[in-house]
């Protein structure tokens, strides 16, 4: 790109400091056309719905996520809430950047707590304390309590073959199921986000991403990430082959041995079942480069809660999980 | 590191050509398959008895699909090279699955269909040759499976060359490619084969980095249109107070470049100024093309709304009320004369009634019969009535301004896929003439 760029993680603009015109601006990157083809689902979804949220986690695809949908309105401010369904086992770095994030463009935060249904007994902790199979309750509640009717998340469809299938406007009925073989057809960019009372649309505008696509992306639009998506020195454990960090979310057992490992995070989950990766990458062109030589999936290498069957990803989505 | 560009590929065939296992080898040949992934698919096999990794397993990630061993729906699958990035769609070959290859192609730059070299061009094959044609697929690659089945006879192999390029010609497809490939060998998929000397052009892989990208050659069109999504209006809630006075009118430019100076109209009402500003995001830019997102000011505050077009060149699309299209029908409700439906083009849904069904396309004879209703997976014609105009043109035009969903107001289901084949302005002087003309057409030029 030739274009020397303001983001909008800068700031108000200076008048004065009048942006340089590019002398076109033509397709030159494959990331120009992923940015556009999010940024039409997002106005065309926003336009047609009434109660549009972004599932926003912290995590590296919301934050990118959000960027687009900024993009999308700028220099007006994007109509959309942001919705975190907080398992309360969170990273503190992830909730402090959240904050940042909420607080920096004035924008409206709902959040939804799992600790609040286990507090009455309307969810129970699992026998393998991970929570992030608990999140669909609280999510489906606050859905129905807001009348939230697009649902946008930062899913991709590389992420995980069950996942694959499932369309950029995703119908969901009243119960949130999703029912893989009866989704609409998608067809052209015609999107149609229309439903019955008391159904609503999931959306990805992500879906065509990769996650190589992602960390370029972040990379070229400089944007502010939580710290823990960058190499730094941590206590960790290694479980079931991933490397998990002592927290007091984290207990750790007698045949496991604590140590000191440089290490960073390629996806942020609950802190329970998300581990990181040893890597020195520190900054964003590292990870740029550490993902294109990567030969193990992002949640292959850091997700103990998709290794439980072969089909666990679908099944959680049917029952309404993001 | 940088791809400079994105191809979007469909892939379809039928049940038991190898479709999934050539988008499994492709995906593993070109190292776009981690290693976790690999693993599962190892261990599934395994768990099934086989001896050596079933790449389908890659693709059909739904429980169903690995029960049955079949695809049921498209799945999405990213691959790169040095050359490209690639987005693929694998649709599934199964006759109830028409709608799920239309839905496939009607993104895609390029179709890939499986043959079985051992039965050449079967109904499948003619159906989603059909279907590519009809979609105006820009290319479409016949792989001819299954060579190493036939010793890699170039005979057989160009027997089936012949009579796909037949049918293809026969169909009005706008550019067909046939490879010799083994998918179970690896055999032209990734790498040039060297059991077939007899066949001089590229692999798959090769040939997929070469095809030109649809959305280059609509940048490049002049006459741009950007059906407006959203009008942009800060006020006093701008996050910069330079944009209280903002307007800008923000969507996509699915055609063509526009660029700070041109002289622009507005479609249906026919207002016209000049654009001057241009804005991707908080990025100023002199010039945008097709596919960006983008927003545009213009010289006059006129009234301009979600749902209007911008539109320049010389060419103008008719503000149509009559629409006479082909239609995909995706849903098991049939579609009856009279209904009431709503229609989507661009970014307007309007109210609309089916005066008439005109013939139903049999994709075995390829000729049109006369149809009362239609059914899941018809391909047919109908003639609508607008309650409120489009700014539409031949999809044989414009895949984008040519192309609408079909739409049940009680439920918001997607019922088809429709292509505009003749646009209408009723209350226009010329329109009884052209309505006469196209009448009389009807019945000739079936499929495009």
């Amino acid at each position: 790109m030739t274009v020397t760029e303001k983001t909008l993680a800068d700031g108000p603009v200076d008048p004065l400091d009048v942006l340089p015109i590019a002398d076109e601006h033509r397709v030159v990157d494959n990331l120009d056309l992923l940015e556009a083809e999010a940024m039409l689902v997002i106005r065309e979804v926003v336009a047609e719905l009434e109660r549009p949220v972004i599932l926003f986690s912290g995590g590296k695809d919301s934050a990118v996520l959000l960027h687009v949908a900024l993009k999308a309105y700028y220099p007006a401010k994007p109509p959309l809430t942001l919705l975190h369904v907080d398992t309360g086992h969170n990273f503190p770095e992830v909730l402090e950047y959240r904050d940042r994030q909420v607080g920096r463009y004035g924008l409206r935060l709902e959040v939804a707590r799992v600790q609040d249904y286990l507090d009455d007994g309307r969810l129970s902790e699992r026998a393998d304390g991970t929570r992030n199979p608990l999140q669909t309750l609280p999510l489906l509640d606050a859905i129905a309590e807001h009348r939230f009717d697009g649902v946008f998340g930062g899913a991709r469809r590389d992420e995980e073959k069950a996942r694959a299938k499932e369309r950029i406007v995703s119908l969901r009925n009243e119960f949130g199921q999703w029912d893989p073989r009866g989704q609409r057809p998608e067809l052209w960019s015609l999107f149609n986000p229309r439903h019955r009372p008391g159904e609503h649309v999931r959306v990805f505008p992500l879906s065509n991403w990769t996650e190589l696509d992602i960390w370029r992306y972040i990379e070229r639009e400089q944007i502010d990430l939580p710290s823990l998506y960058f190499a730094h020195e941590r206590e960790v454990f290694q479980r079931d082959g991933m490397w998990l960090a002592v927290g007091e979310h984290n207990t750790v057992r007698a045949n496991e041995t604590v140590e000191t490992r440089t290490v960073r995070y390629r996806t942020v989950g609950d802190m329970s079942c998300t581990g990181a990766v040893v890597s020195d990458a520190a900054a964003v062109d590292d990870i740029v480069r550490e993902t294109a030589l990567s030969t193990v999936s992002e949640r292959g290498a850091t997700r103990a809660d998709d290794r439980i069957t072969e089909a666990a990803m679908e099944d959680r989505k049917k029952e309404g999980y993001f | 590191m940088s791809t400079s560009t994105l191809l979007r590929l469909a892939t379809a065939g039928s049940v038991d050509d190898g479709k999934s296992t050539l988008v499994g080898r492709l995906l593993h040949d070109s190292k776009s398959v981690m290693a976790d992934q690999l693993e599962a698919v190892e261990r599934a096999s395994r768990d099934r008895g086989l001896t050596a990794a079933d790449l389908a397993l890659l693709t059909d990630g739904l429980r169903a699909e690995r029960e049955q061993g079949i695809t049921i729906d498209v799945a999405y699958r990213y691959f790169a090279t040095a050359q490209r990035s690639f987005v693929l769609a694998d649709c599934p070959g199964h006759v109830q699955y028409t709608r799920n290859t239309v839905t496939g192609s009607s993104t895609a730059d390029v179709v890939v269909l499986l043959a079985d070299v051992r039965h050449g061009v079967v109904e499948q094959t003619r159906r989603h040759l059909a279907v590519a044609a009809l979609l105006r697929v820009p290319h479409v690659i016949v792989a001819v499976n299954k060579i190493d089945l036939v010793d890699y006879d170039a005979d057989k192999y160009a027997a089936v060359d012949a009579s796909v390029r037949q049918l293809a010609d026969q169909l009005g497809v706008v550019d067909v490619h046939t490879i010799p490939v083994s998918a179970l060998a690896g055999d032209n998929v990734v790498d040039e084969s060297n059991r077939t000397p007899w066949y001089e052009g590229p692999s798959l892989l090769h040939l997929l980095e070469q095809l030109p990208i649809e959305a280059e050659e609509l940048a490049a069109d002049r006459q741009v249109r950007l059906p407006v999504q959203t009008v942009l209006r800060p006020q006093q809630a701008a996050r910069d107070p330079r944009f209280v006075e903002y307007r800008g009118y923000a969507g996509p430019v699915v055609q063509g470049t526009i660029t700070v100076g041109d002289p622009i109209t507005v479609l249906p009402s026919g207002l016209r100024s000049t654009v001057t500003g241009i804005t991707i995001g908080d990025r100023e830019v002199s010039r945008a093309s097709a596919p960006l997102s983008v927003a545009v000011e213009l010289a006059d505050d006129i009234d301009i709304a979600r749902g209007d077009v911008i539109v320049g060149g010389d060419q103008q699309p008719v503000n149509a009320r009559d629409l006479d299209a082909t239609v995909c029908w995706l849903s098991e409700r049939p579609l009856r004369p009279r209904a009431r439906l709503l229609l989507k083009h661009l970014t307007r849904t309007t109210q609309v009634i089916v005066d008439d069904i005109s013939g139903v396309l049999d994709l075995h004879s390829l000729v049109a019969q006369p149809a009362e209703t239609l059914g899941l997976n018809d391909l047919g014609r109908v003639r609508l009535r607008l309650a409120n105009p489009i700014v539409a043109e031949p999809y044989s035009t414009s895949r984008r301004t040519g192309a609408f969903l079909l739409i049940d107001p009680s439920d918001g289901s997607t019922l088809a896929a429709g292509m505009i084949r003749e646009a209408r302005d009723p209350d226009s002087a010329e329109s009884a003439e052209r309505d006469l003309e196209a009448r009389s057409q009807a019945s000739q030029d079936w499929i495009i």
